[in-house]
């Protein structure tokens, strides 16, 4: 049996499995940008916590992502089984691009623009939101989308924690020793990676179009 | 328009340097054990509407100067007053509204058309749309762009000399009292450069602006100063006016007016 012929049949499955899969990481992208966005500017404010912070993050990027979500399950409150853990294990995942590209696009900024709205008497705020952040839109969605692509990817794991998602088709698959059933999970969450990279890349064009 | 400023209107000086000391590092103590110290002592008195010219060579301080003036840093001794006020006591944000600021690097915003980078600081000040636009159109015309043709335009599609202007027209735009420039000419070329000079003169004149302008060239110094003070390695070593430089007894001053003469001799074998 084709692995089109597989998806074709179990087409509620596959768009149920495809929407569990969106669903973790959207909400984990969007905390990762909540928490991620404003932390990035935070250590641009301060720098000396910038060795501390993105080494943490950086920490968590190497532990390996099944290891990830294996050591969230005994954690309280966070932790467990189900989709909660896998959307707090993904967004420690999207973390680090996107602090790191915050600092490093606000860092960027050309300093004699900086001075000169300094000088001219711009607030802190007004800085940061006339200045800073539409001068370095650009690398920040660009952490953005790097963090979502990874997101897509990793979330294939959370079906190990029972959070649902396609991993389920790739776990079912390898188990039953049957690609096409891990095909079924693998392609529709390859088509997700590229239509996020597509739609965010199409996205970052606009907002930094000059 | 800002109550506070009336009394201090009436005295002489608009910019006072009282014993200022600047260090990195902020060390608060005297005496060479800590922190290397950019300004040793200065006093200096900067008179209403006149053109005060720091002069020097690179890392004698002149920046630094600058910056204590608008606050950018704080002195780690002494005090320097605008309008009568330390610097310490005035609210950051409304002392540098009041100060025009024009550096080297421009610094215009590359992500604003020419219009709202010059009417920036009323913008910020809350002024409304039409006093703006009048505005810039005003400005531009000043420093000799056609504001129909420049307005709508980004800072990438402007040469040097273009972007400079549109730097003082940005300074200039609420009117300030004071105008703070560090090196603006010194990033162009040489004929730009004299045509800027020039034209700055006049418009300095014509403005009746207080400004302190930074350059380690002696024949801009010459050129815009109503006074030159000569820093040499964070000290003040003189203030004269441009025909006592040129007959000035310190070792430091003649350096620089030899320099002058050195040019010319090379030009004439």
């Amino acid at each position: 049996m084709n692995v089109f012929d597989f998806m074709i049949r179990n087409r509620a499955e596959v768009l149920q499995l495809t929407l569990e899969h969106l669903t973790l990481v959207a909400i984990a992208m969007t905390l990762a940008v909540v928490i991620g966005v404003p932390l990035g500017v935070a250590l641009t404010r301060r720098r000396a916590l910038e060795r501390w912070v993105l080494g943490a993050a950086n920490v968590i990027q190497t532990v390996p992502s099944l290891a990830l979500f294996g050591f969230l399950i005994p954690v309280p409150l966070i932790g467990g089984i189900g989709g909660r853990t896998a959307v707090v294990a993904l967004t420690l995942y999207a973390l680090l691009p996107i602090i790191r590209n915050t600092y490093v696009g606000i860092t960027g900024v050309d300093p004699a623009v900086i001075e000169a709205a300094r000088g001219m008497g711009m607030t802190d705020g007004q800085l940061l939101w006339q200045v800073e952040i539409p001068l370095s839109l650009g690398v920040i969605l660009a952490g953005i989308r790097v963090a979502t692509v990874i997101c897509v990817g990793v979330a294939t794991i959370a079906a190990a924690i029972g959070a649902g998602g396609l991993g389920m088709y790739i776990f079912r698959g390898v188990a039953m020793v049957n690609n096409q059933v891990i095909l079924a999970g693998a392609i529709p969450a390859a088509v997700l990676a590229v239509l996020a990279d597509v739609s965010l890349g199409w996205a970052e064009r606009r907002l930094t179009a000059r | 328009m800002d109550g506070v400023v009336e009394p201090a209107a009436k005295a002489g000086s608009v910019i006072e340097c009282r014993g200022v000391w600047y260090r990195l590092d902020g060390g608060g103590h005297d005496g060479s054990s800590q922190g290397r110290a950019l300004l040793s002592d200065v006093n200096l008195q900067v008179e209403r509407g006149e053109t005060l010219v720091l002069l020097g060579r690179s890392g004698s301080g002149k920046t630094t100067t600058l910056k204590l003036i608008n606050r950018l840093l704080e002195p780690t001794a002494g005090e320097v007053l605008v309008e009568g006020r330390r610097t310490s006591d005035w609210d950051p944000i409304r002392l540098r509204r009041r100060i025009g600021y024009v550096i080297q690097e421009v610094g215009l915003f590359p992500h604003f058309t020419v219009e709202r980078n010059v009417g920036l600081v009323p913008s910020l000040e809350g002024w409304e749309m039409p006093r703006i636009r009048a505005r810039v159109a005003e400005l531009l015309r000043l420093v000799g762009l056609e504001p129909g043709q420049f307005a709508s335009r980004r800072p990438h599609e402007l040469s040097g000399g273009q972007r400079q202007r549109v730097g003082v027209a940005r300074a200039l735009a609420a009117d300030p009292p004071i105008l703070l420039m560090d090196e603006p000419f010194g990033a162009l070329d040489p004929v730009t450069r004299a045509e800027l000079q020039r034209e700055f003169r006049e418009l300095a004149a014509r403005l009746g602006k207080t400004i302190v302008f930074v350059t380690h060239d002696v024949r801009e110094a010459l050129l815009l100063g109503t006074r030159i003070a000569l820093l040499a390695e964070g000290r003040l070593v003189a203030i004269h006016s441009p025909g006592e430089f040129l007959r000035a007894p310190e070792t430091e001053v003649k350096a620089f007016v030899s320099a002058l003469g050195i040019g010319e001799l090379e030009l004439n074998p």
